[in-house]
Parts: structure tokens; C-alpha cells; sequence
């Protein structure tokens, strides 16, 4: 009664077929990861050193370290989300909490993704004519991190969105009717309960931020500089650009020197992405409904 | 405005009471689509007024209107008037404030992701309140109104919607309470909660209706006639019928699909 038909034993066989077609396609995703990895720690983990770390390039960039670029990719990141987070924040809240659905939403909505969509390069020079020269930042920190934050706004602001969405609407309803205002809603329902998510958005584009490279070239990041930036309107060195420079433009440099800058720079995303998958676990954990 | 009363009248005392809200050619739409079309009725002070009718009958619509939450709809519009104490809700500056007499009770349990203590003392503390001490008054009175007091006392810091179904019912209700409304409205309030829980809340109604005025939509036509003193009938968006509630039950009815309904034969 119970017999396997023909029937049943081929799409027995052709079940398994797929599911290791399927595993197998997600190791492939794995691969690249753990090459890029090794590689960068084969080639580059000699060089790792305290002093690396905390020393500036000599020798015409040939040796020593990255501090100055570590240092100044820390500024540009950090004044970019000064400006892109509680205006992406309030952009997102806006959108999703006020905004009826209109056409102005929905134009809005198009040019976020469009802005998302938006080739670094083309915010590069935008970031130049509008920054650099329009306000006359000059080729500085604010500028680049402006750039930055303008290209990186679209992340925070979906991100955010999401996460205010998935929020029940049941429970801004039931303060609603208690006569509380949409304000008051937002501050002390909705927002609490969509911080993990918005912590996410803002993650991703600490991620994405200090890897950039073309928006910084030109708006604030030089080549080499023997000075810390002092302020705003200081030009800085940066990662990405001293790895694209200790690559390609620099001659004599040992070959592991850019492997090394490569790994601080990819240590340095994972590392910032590690704590706030923690801190995020942590919040969820205390997850409410 | 007690002269428009269209139904029977009757000794029963609600007959008598003030009227608490007055509603005129009450007419709500969603874009081209009408929820609800040209009802008139007065609820009095201190009556439980049932809504029986329904899915789409536009009770919940009708609730919705009595409040003004068709300000955070831009597509629902609402004509015709409706007058709280006397007052055209319409014209009124303050919503915030009616909202806040009005306490809400939906069909599904909105345990609020705070504790205990702060789902019932949130709307105090959002107009205003900040004393521990009247907080702390509030919050186990509403609490014991709401037949809760004794299961959550020693759990106040826990959160309210991690409550089971029928206890966040009753915190909804609590939450409701706390700012002492003169009207109450219960959005079908027994669907997602236990037979011998909403008989609890069924007596805490009884209790209730001396101190403020009761809309009880639902779709159990039995909880109705165990509650309500009138009932109006929806039915697709009109009002068939309005009158007393046992008049509805034994037949006593002007419109034959009010009896066909209350007698389930359709619905």
C-alpha cells in the first residue's frame, strides 16, 4: 500500500537535485567572501602593527603607517552621519507617519530612489560644484562629508522607513484615540519600537560611507597630508583613497602595504558592522510584541 | 433635540436621560464608495446603545466618525452632523479633548509594547499628569474597573502585550478608562477573546453604564440583548432600524429584515 511508485521515486530524486542545486549556489556566495578574506589576511597580515596603525606613511608613502588616513576616514564618517542621520530620521518619519499618498510623496519617494541610484562619481562632482565651489567649503572635510552624507541619505531614510512601518498601525490607532497627538504617537510608541531598524540603516551606511572613494576624491581627501585635520574645514587623508593611492599611484611600495591598508579598512567595516549586529540582537531581544 | 426620536417610545428610564450625542443625516464615504448614508439617532446618558449588523454594515465607520479618527483618514468624508453634550463636533478646535472623553475599545486587543502600569497611564501623562501618586490612583482604579487589578498587581513592570488575548481586552479597557470618558465605544470587543472573559466584561459594562454612556458595536446579536437598552441596526450602510432592544427580539419590529437578522436567517 504504502510502496514507492516510479512516480514518487523521481520526484524523490529530483527534490534532492534541487535542494544541493541550492546549497550549492549559497556556498558559491560564500566563496568570494573567504577569498577576499584570505587574501587580504595571507598577504597583508604581516604588516599589521601597532605602529602601522598609529604612525603616518614615510618614505614617499613607501613604508610606515596609516594613521593619518584611519584617523581621517573616522572625521569623514563621522560628520556625515552628523548630517545625514536626524536628516534622514526626519525625512523618513516625515514620509511615513505625515504624508498622505499624494503625488509630492510620491515624487519624493522617486527621487530617493533615484538618488540611490545615482553613480558615486556623478555625487563626486556634484559634491564639487555645490560644496567645494558654491559655498566655498573649499576641498575639506565638510564638504566630503557632505557629499557623503547626500549620497548615503537614501539608506537611512528607507531603512527608517521600513522600520516605522513594521510597527503595527493598531498601535498608533489606539493612541490616536486616546486623544494623543501624531507627535506624541511617534515619540512615545513608534519610535521605541522601530529603533533596531533604524539602527540598521544607519549601520549600513557607516558601511558603505568609509568605503567610498570617487565622493571624497575630489571634495576633501588628498593624497597625502604630514597634518591631522583640526577642524571642518581641514583637508584629510582617507582609507579608501590611501589604498587606491599606495596601489596604483605610488611606485616602490612593498606589496603587502596595500594588502595591510585593504584589511584595516575591511576590519574596520566588520567590526562596526559586529557591534551593531549585537547591540541590534540585543534590542530585539527585548522586542515587545 | 430629544424630539427627533423616530422610534417607539417607551417608560424604560434611557428614555428620559439627556442626550449624550446626537447624530444628523450622518452621511461617511470612502472616495465614491458609501459606508454609511443618512443615518439619524440620539444616544442618551447612561443607556449601553447597541449596533448590531453585519460586515460592511458601516458600524465601525460610524464609530470612527463620533471621534473625528476621520482626520487621519484623508479619504473618508463625513457629512452631516454630530453633536457631543450639544456641541458640533465639527467645529470644535480642541479634538485632542474629545478624543480624550471618548475612550475606544477595538475588535482586536491593542496591548500598547510598554508595561502594564504605562499602557494605562500613558493618556493621563499625555495631558499632563505627572504625580506618581495620582498616577499610581489612576492606574489601579481603571485597572480594577476593568476586572484586571487582581490578575496583574504584582506584574505592573511587565509588558501589556505580551498579556494573553482576553487580559490585554481587559488592559484595553482599563486604558480606556483612564481618563475618565464620558462615553465609551466597544468595537466588537468579544472576537478574539474567551466565552467566560467577555461574560467579565459583560458585567464590567453593567457597572460602567452608571458613570458614562456606552456604544456597544457588535455582531453577536445575543450580546446585544443581554447589554443594550436600544439597538440600532445597520445593514450595507443604512440604518434599518432603531428601538428598543427587546422590542428587536420579540418581534416588535417595523422592517422585516431586522427580524430576519436578529433571528439569524441571514448574516
Amino acid at each position: 500500500m504504502f510502496e514507492a511508485s516510479e512516480l514518487n521515486l523521481r520526484n524523490h530524486r529530483v527534490q534532492r537535485l534541487y535542494k544541493l542545486l541550492f546549497l550549492l549556489m549559497t556556498l558559491l556566495l560564500i566563496v568570494p567572501v573567504m577569498l577576499i578574506l584570505g587574501t587580504l589576511i595571507a598577504k597583508g597580515g604581516s604588516v599589521i602593527s601597532i605602529d602601522f596603525l598609529f604612525t603616518s606613511p614615510t618614505d614617499g608613502m613607501t613604508a610606515g603607517g596609516l594613521f593619518p588616513a584611519l584617523f581621517g576616514t573616522v572625521w569623514l564618517v563621522a560628520v556625515a552621519l552628523l548630517i545625514s542621520v536626524p536628516l534622514g530620521i526626519a525625512a523618513a518619519i516625515y514620509l511615513s507617519e505625515y504624508a498622505g499618498n499624494n503625488w509630492f510623496t510620491r515624487i519624493i519617494n522617486l527621487a530617493i530612489i533615484n538618488l540611490a541610484g545615482v553613480p558615486s562619481i556623478v555625487h563626486a562632482l556634484f559634491g564639487v560644484g555645490a560644496f567645494v565651489l558654491f559655498f566655498g567649503f573649499g576641498t575639506s572635510i565638510l564638504a566630503a562629508s557632505l557629499t557623503l552624507a547626500i549620497m548615503t541619505l537614501p539608506v537611512v531614510i528607507v531603512a527608517t522607513r521600513e522600520s516605522l512601518q513594521a510597527v503595527p498601525y493598531a498601535f498608533r490607532e489606539a493612541c490616536w484615540n486616546m486623544g494623543a497627538t501624531r507627535w506624541q504617537t511617534i515619540r512615545r510608541v513608534v519610535l521605541p519600537n522601530a529603533i533596531s531598524g533604524i539602527l540598521t540603516g544607519v549601520i549600513l551606511e557607516v558601511s558603505r560611507t568609509s568605503g567610498e572613494t570617487a565622493p571624497i576624491m575630489f571634495t576633501g581627501a588628498v593624497f597625502f597630508t604630514p597634518f591631522l585635520p583640526q577642524g571642518i574645514f581641514d583637508q584629510t587623508m582617507a582609507m579608501s583613497l590611501h589604498l587606491f593611492v599606495v596601489s596604483t599611484q605610488v611606485p616602490g611600495v612593498p606589496e603587502n602595504l596595500p594588502y595591510g591598508v585593504a584589511l584595516v579598512l575591511i576590519a574596520m567595516v566588520l567590526l562596526m558592522n559586529s557591534i551593531s549586529i549585537v547591540f541590534r540582537t540585543w534590542l530585539r531581544g527585548k522586542k515587545k510584541w | 433635540m430629544v424630539a427627533a426620536m423616530p422610534t417607539t417610545a417607551s417608560a424604560s428610564d434611557p428614555q428620559q436621560a439627556p442626550v449624550k450625542l446626537a447624530v444628523r443625516d450622518l452621511t461617511i464615504k470612502y472616495g465614491n464608495t458609501t459606508a454609511l448614508g443618512n443615518v439619524s439617532l440620539e444616544i442618551r446618558e447612561h443607556e449601553i446603545f447597541g449596533i448590531i449588523g453585519p460586515a460592511n454594515a458601516g458600524k465601525t465607520s460610524f464609530l470612527k466618525s463620533l471621534n473625528r479618527m476621520n482626520t487621519f483618514n484623508s479619504n473618508m468624508q463625513v457629512e452631516g452632523d454630530i453633536l457631543f453634550n450639544g456641541l458640533n463636533i465639527r467645529q470644535l478646535k480642541n479634538i485632542y479633548a474629545l478624543r480624550s472623553r471618548i475612550g475606544v475599545v477595538f475588535p482586536l486587543p491593542v496591548g500598547l509594547p510598554l508595561t502594564i502600569y504605562e499602557n494605562v497611564a500613558l493618556a493621563p501623562r499625555l495631558s499632563g499628569l505627572k504625580n506618581k501618586a495620582e498616577l499610581d490612583v489612576i492606574v489601579e482604579r481603571c485597572l480594577t474597573r476593568a476586572a484586571l487589578w487582581d490578575e496583574v498587581k504584582d506584574r505592573l513592570d511587565s509588558l501589556g502585550s505580551l498579556l494573553s488575548g482576553g487580559q490585554q481586552q481587559r488592559l484595553t479597557i482599563a486604558r480606556a478608562l483612564s481618563q475618565e470618558p464620558e462615553v465609551l465605544m466597544l468595537d466588537e470587543f468579544s472576537i478574539a477573546v474567551d466565552p467566560v472573559t467577555t461574560m467579565r466584561i459583560e458585567d464590567v459594562l453593567k457597572e460602567l453604564k452608571h458613570e458614562m454612556t456606552i456604544i456597544l458595536v457588535t455582531n453577536l446579536v445575543q450580546q446585544a440583548r443581554r447589554l443594550a437598552g436600544r439597538t440600532a441596526f445597520f445593514l450595507n450602510g443604512e440604518c434599518v432600524e432603531i428601538g428598543e432592544t427587546e422590542d428587536l427580539f420579540t418581534g416588535e419590529v417595523k422592517d422585516a429584515r431586522t427580524r430576519d437578522y436578529v433571528e439569524g436567517r441571514f448574516g
